[in-house]
């Protein structure tokens, strides 16, 4: 697993950011998920949590235990060791989305400037297969990786003051979905149902980084119908097992 | 039979904080809890409570509150003139109230955020492992007029104990915030640094428990964007237009900007307690291993 040059650096006096090089590809995000498995299971006594991004580890610890230095000395060894038979259990998470045009804002717009139908602009975000990289911005939102390239367009220079709960969005080469009502500058594609953030469930988020998720086109009618469900407890989430 | 407080006025920002959130940031939850976590426990250690239990953050202007049941409270961090039943009563002085008492505030003398512990804490609703109010994770973000907020029962005749803490000015009046090097310090240059080190910051009007902006324009650098990662609080991001931004408790967990500073937990604390146009310098220290300082604090 020892194929990065990895860098540490501190994040404060209670962390230790651990830096892959400057890139967003599947192969960083695997090396991290077995190295954030390794330090749980040889570091949990004094690591408090460690939070992945896309090209990043922070490893949170227990400063009444133990200091920055003697983390950093952990973590390489931990890195250079022999790599044990890893059971990984990853899902593939298929997330409804409404495309109608009631939700998807900015459909018009790249349709325009890209000069694909927007039923093209459809097929090819709801046909890619998504790696979560991590959560993060607000409670629940998932960072998606594998945005075709003919869908990459630029996040908006004035961003919306209001984006609602389960937008699907794009941004650069990045995909998303809103967990709740918020400003942002993504751009709309559509709408999902079903909820990403619940504080009363644990935990409160059905997806962790190294998952996949696949949106499927639903229509306005099947919107309705799922987020009745959804408000009254009954949904319950389709996923597969990949890996 | 529950004990209650009701909230007869709200004040600009109230909300119920502890000590924070920890391990759901790998789930996009902030740490939240007290802005400054010095005054708020402070107020815990003085009723004899337990330090994470929840007190009332009160942001530069306070709330009427009616007490509908007996306690024991005390009001650390910003003096802003406190009173029972329109009598002022002392910082960091226990008092107790009994039924249909009035707890108000006036003119603020110091700082920016008051904390109301009382005794037991307040008991509203734990999510997440945490009482720290935040927006889609406790049912409100905010106290509100009309809210009753529930206390736990307290048995009257406790003794009081006098208490003989002085709180240092410089805790209100810090001219010097102590930060570390962020992670993408080495992209400024130095001419970066010595502005950095220098000159006089300004706190602008874009100022609350997510993070506060500074008023000073910064020389652009090269390189303005980094692949989004981890933030905390006290990290200080420079965006593309030049502006320093220090994340504060309820802070998102990553962020895109480079991260060329780092505050102290002691200078967040400090931070906390300045508002708009209040001016301080940054104090570079060299070492991270800070072990065990903010309880030393407690000490001196």
């Amino acid at each position: 697993m020892n194929k990065y040059k990895l860098k540490y650096k501190p994040l404060g006096s209670i962390a230790v950011l651990v830096e892959w090089p400057k890139s967003i590809e599947p192969d960083i995000l695997k090396n991290i998920s077995i190295f954030r498995y390794k330090i749980e299971l040889d570091m949990g006594e004094y690591v408090l949590e460690n939070v992945p991004a896309y090209n990043s580890l922070t490893v949170f610890f227990d400063t009444t235990k133990t200091k920055y230095s003697s983390v950093v000395t952990d973590l390489k060894e931990i890195y250079e060791s022999k790599d044990q038979k890893l059971i990984t259990a990853n899902k593939i998470w298929k997330i409804p989305v409404c495309y109608d045009e009631k939700f998807g804002l900015d459909l018009n717009l790249i349709s325009k400037e890209k000069k694909l139908t927007k039923d093209k602009i459809i097929a090819l975000h709801s046909e890619a297969l998504y790696d979560v990289y991590f959560i993060g911005f607000l409670p629940g939102f998932l960072y998606l990786g594998g945005l075709p390239q003919k869908l990459e367009f630029p996040r908006k220079k004035r961003p919306r003051l209001k984006i609602n709960e389960g937008d699907v969005a794009i941004a650069g080469s990045q995909a998303g979905v809103y967990p709740r009502s918020s400003p942002g500058g993504w751009n709309i594609l559509g709408n999902s149902p079903i909820r990403f953030f619940d504080p009363d469930n644990f935990p409160p988020c059905f997806a962790v980084a190294g998952d996949k998720v696949k949106f499927i086109p639903i229509d306005l009618k099947t919107h309705a119908k799922i987020k009745k469900e959804v408000d009254s407890g009954k949904y319950s989430l389709d996923s597969e097992i990949h890996g | 039979m529950d004990n209650n407080i009701l909230i007869l006025s709200e004040g600009i920002h109230t909300s119920i904080q502890d000590l924070g959130r920890k391990g759901y940031r790998s789930y996009g939850v902030p740490i939240a809890g007290a802005m400054d976590k010095y005054s708020a426990i402070l107020a815990n250690k003085l009723l004899n409570n337990d330090e994470k239990l929840p007190v009332m953050e009160i942001t530069l202007t306070g709330p009427k509150i009616l007490f509908e049941d007996s306690t024991l409270l005390v009001i650390t961090g910003a003096d802003m003139s406190p009173k029972i039943n329109d009598e002022p009563i002392k910082m960091n002085v226990l008092y107790e109230v009994k039924t249909s008492d009035v707890l108000s505030f006036g003119k603020l003398i110091s700082g920016t955020r008051s904390y109301l512990g009382v005794k037991g804490g307040f008991l509203t609703e734990k999510k997440l492992n945490s009482y720290s109010f935040y927006e889609g994770i406790t049912s409100q973000s905010k106290v509100v007029k009309g809210d009753r907020l529930r206390i736990e029962n307290y048995e009257a005749g406790l003794e009081l104990h006098s208490s003989k803490i002085k709180v240092k000015s410089s805790h209100f009046q810090a001219k010097k915030l102590e930060v570390t090097k962020g992670p993408e310090y080495n992209r400024l240059t130095k001419k970066h640094r010595e502005y950095l080190f220098s000159k006089q910051f300004k706190i602008g009007g874009l100022n609350d428990r997510m993070g506060y902006q500074l008023k000073n324009k910064f020389p652009p650098i090269k390189d303005q964007e980094i692949i989004t990662s981890t933030t905390i609080p006290g990290t200080i991001q420079l965006t593309p237009s030049g502006k320093l931004i220090i994340m504060m408790r309820d802070c998102p967990t990553t962020g895109g900007y480079p991260r060329i500073l780092q505050l102290t937990d002691i200078a967040i604390n400090q931070l906390a307690q300045k508002k708009e146009n209040d001016m301080f310098k940054f104090d570079l220290e060299s070492s991270f291993d800070f072990l065990g300082r903010l309880v030393n604090r407690f000490k001196d």
